[in-house]
């Protein structure tokens, strides 16, 4: 497996970055303020405005280096990409299955059985470990009807039908993740998902980690050879990275959403980092970003084994892993596409 | 893993300056500045060993001289620092 490597993210507004040598150097005013070497980085992220100078962009693109543009709010913008690599075979492989209703629905279904999977486990986790704080009974209806969900997932070789199973086990898992915040209450509460805006805290932390998540997973496929932008659940949209949201269904809730609750939950946030727009957008200040970056990057660096390869590996490179079954899927040499199944 | 890279370069002449010059250039491409001619670079064995050839192309063996201290995975206990211009942490968070 390949060694996780850095993700700068840069949120100085004005920042410019440049290339050196070997380095990518970060400069605000003329004044240089960092400079690191490309070889310990596998990502940059920027939420300024200045810019980056084509021989950087140029340098990322050649070694892999996936380099990303956010808003000053965490919305993803733009991403560079260099000659397409990969496999050509592969892709077209990929291009066949995503042409063909029936073969997309074999995988995606996969997909969404791992993500009903761990978003039944992070809410059994959930009455395991806090009996006391936590309605069990109510979790354990809903935990009982993903159960029945995953029956029925299982056999469905039908898109709409997948759909559908999807959509509703996402209501129920929504109706009862409230109840895994269990600090801060009075300022942490979580009534459904609100998107482009996010209409409060839970959300506009949730859709900040979904954009770091996507970002993670779209590089990933990309080093495989995969496109991530031909998608099998997701049909395809001109700028939309379908494959990238195919494959994020099953990592969303022990990636993203479990890493939300610790925020909450340990305290490492609270709601004074956060402020609200004329238009009701609830928003992140900059301190309360860089926390959110730092425990993202924190998170990555932890160590698992992965429930499929049996080896051990930084949660960073799971999206990686991921990507790599996935090719080996299309490429023959799986019968199935395992999917993320974290317990 | 971390190797530490000191080099004394003969700088009393004109070419040795050059060298002096091509050699902090080549170590701050894998790493680090951490004193004047003290640099920390973070590679895994294959770039320490294109390195290392690089930058003993670079000197010359008669007058001027590298040292390598090959501190592996675990460094981070092995290194303290006190004073100014502290070093950053290539493996931890990187957020500005």
């Amino acid at each position: 497996m390949k060694k996780l490597l850095n993700t700068l993210f840069v949120t100085i507004p004005d920042a410019y970055l440049s290339l050196d040598g070997e380095n990518i150097v970060v400069k605000s005013e003329e004044e240089t303020l960092a400079r690191y070497p490309l070889h310990n980085l596998e990502a940059v992220c920027t939420f300024g405005y200045a810019g980056v100078s084509p021989a950087l962009m140029g340098a990322c693109a050649t070694r892999n280096i996936a380099l990303t543009f956010m808003t000053r709010n965490g919305r993803f913008l733009a991403r560079v990409i260099g000659e397409d690599r990969g496999n050509v075979v592969l892709r077209k492989e990929q291009y066949r299955i995503s042409d063909d209703e029936r073969r997309s629905a074999l995988v995606a279904r996969n997909m969404i059985l791992g993500k009903i999977f761990n978003s039944k486990w992070i809410l059994e986790r959930a009455t395991r470990d806090y009996p006391l704080r936590v309605d069990v009974d109510r979790i354990k209806r809903v935990t009982a009807s993903l159960s029945d969900a995953m029956k029925l997932v299982r056999n469905v070789e039908d898109l709409e039908v997948l759909r559908g199973l999807e959509g509703t086990s996402a209501v129920q898992y929504n109706s009862v993740f409230d109840d895994l915040i269990l600090q801060q209450k009075e300022h942490f509460s979580f009534n459904g998902r609100s998107k482009r805006p996010p209409l409060d805290h839970v959300n506009a932390l949730l859709s900040f980690a979904y954009t770091l998540l996507a970002t993670d997973v779209k590089a990933a496929l990309e080093a495989v050879g995969l496109d991530a932008y031909v998608g099998f659940l997701h049909r395809d949209r001109p700028g939309r990275a379908s494959l990238a949201l195919d494959m994020m269904e099953e990592l969303r809730g022990v990636y993203a959403d479990r890493m939300v609750l610790s925020l909450i939950n340990k305290k490492i946030i609270n709601h004074k980092g956060f402020y609200m727009k004329e238009n009701g957008a609830v928003l992140m200040d900059d301190e309360t970003r860089k926390q959110v970056l730092k425990a993202w990057q924190e998170r990555k660096q932890e160590k698992i084994i992965h429930p499929f390869l049996h080896e051990k590996i930084s949660w960073g490179l799971v999206p990686y892993a991921q990507a790599l079954l996935l090719a080996r899927y299309i490429r023959g040499d799986l019968d199935e596409y395992p999917p993320f199944l974290w317990k | 893993m971390l190797v530490l890279i000191t080099y004394d370069v003969n700088t009393t002449t004109s070419a040795g300056r050059k060298r002096l010059a091509k050699v902090s250039k080549k170590c701050l491409d894998y790493g680090q500045r951490v004193q004047n001619s003290v640099f920390e670079c973070i590679v895994d064995s294959t770039q320490f060993r294109r390195l290392k050839y690089e930058l003993e192309e670079l000197i010359d063996e008669e007058t001027d001289s590298l040292r390598f201290y090959n501190l592996g995975d675990k460094y981070k206990s092995k290194v303290e620092h006190v004073g100014a211009k502290g070093s950053y942490d290539m493996e931890g968070p990187l957020i500005l």
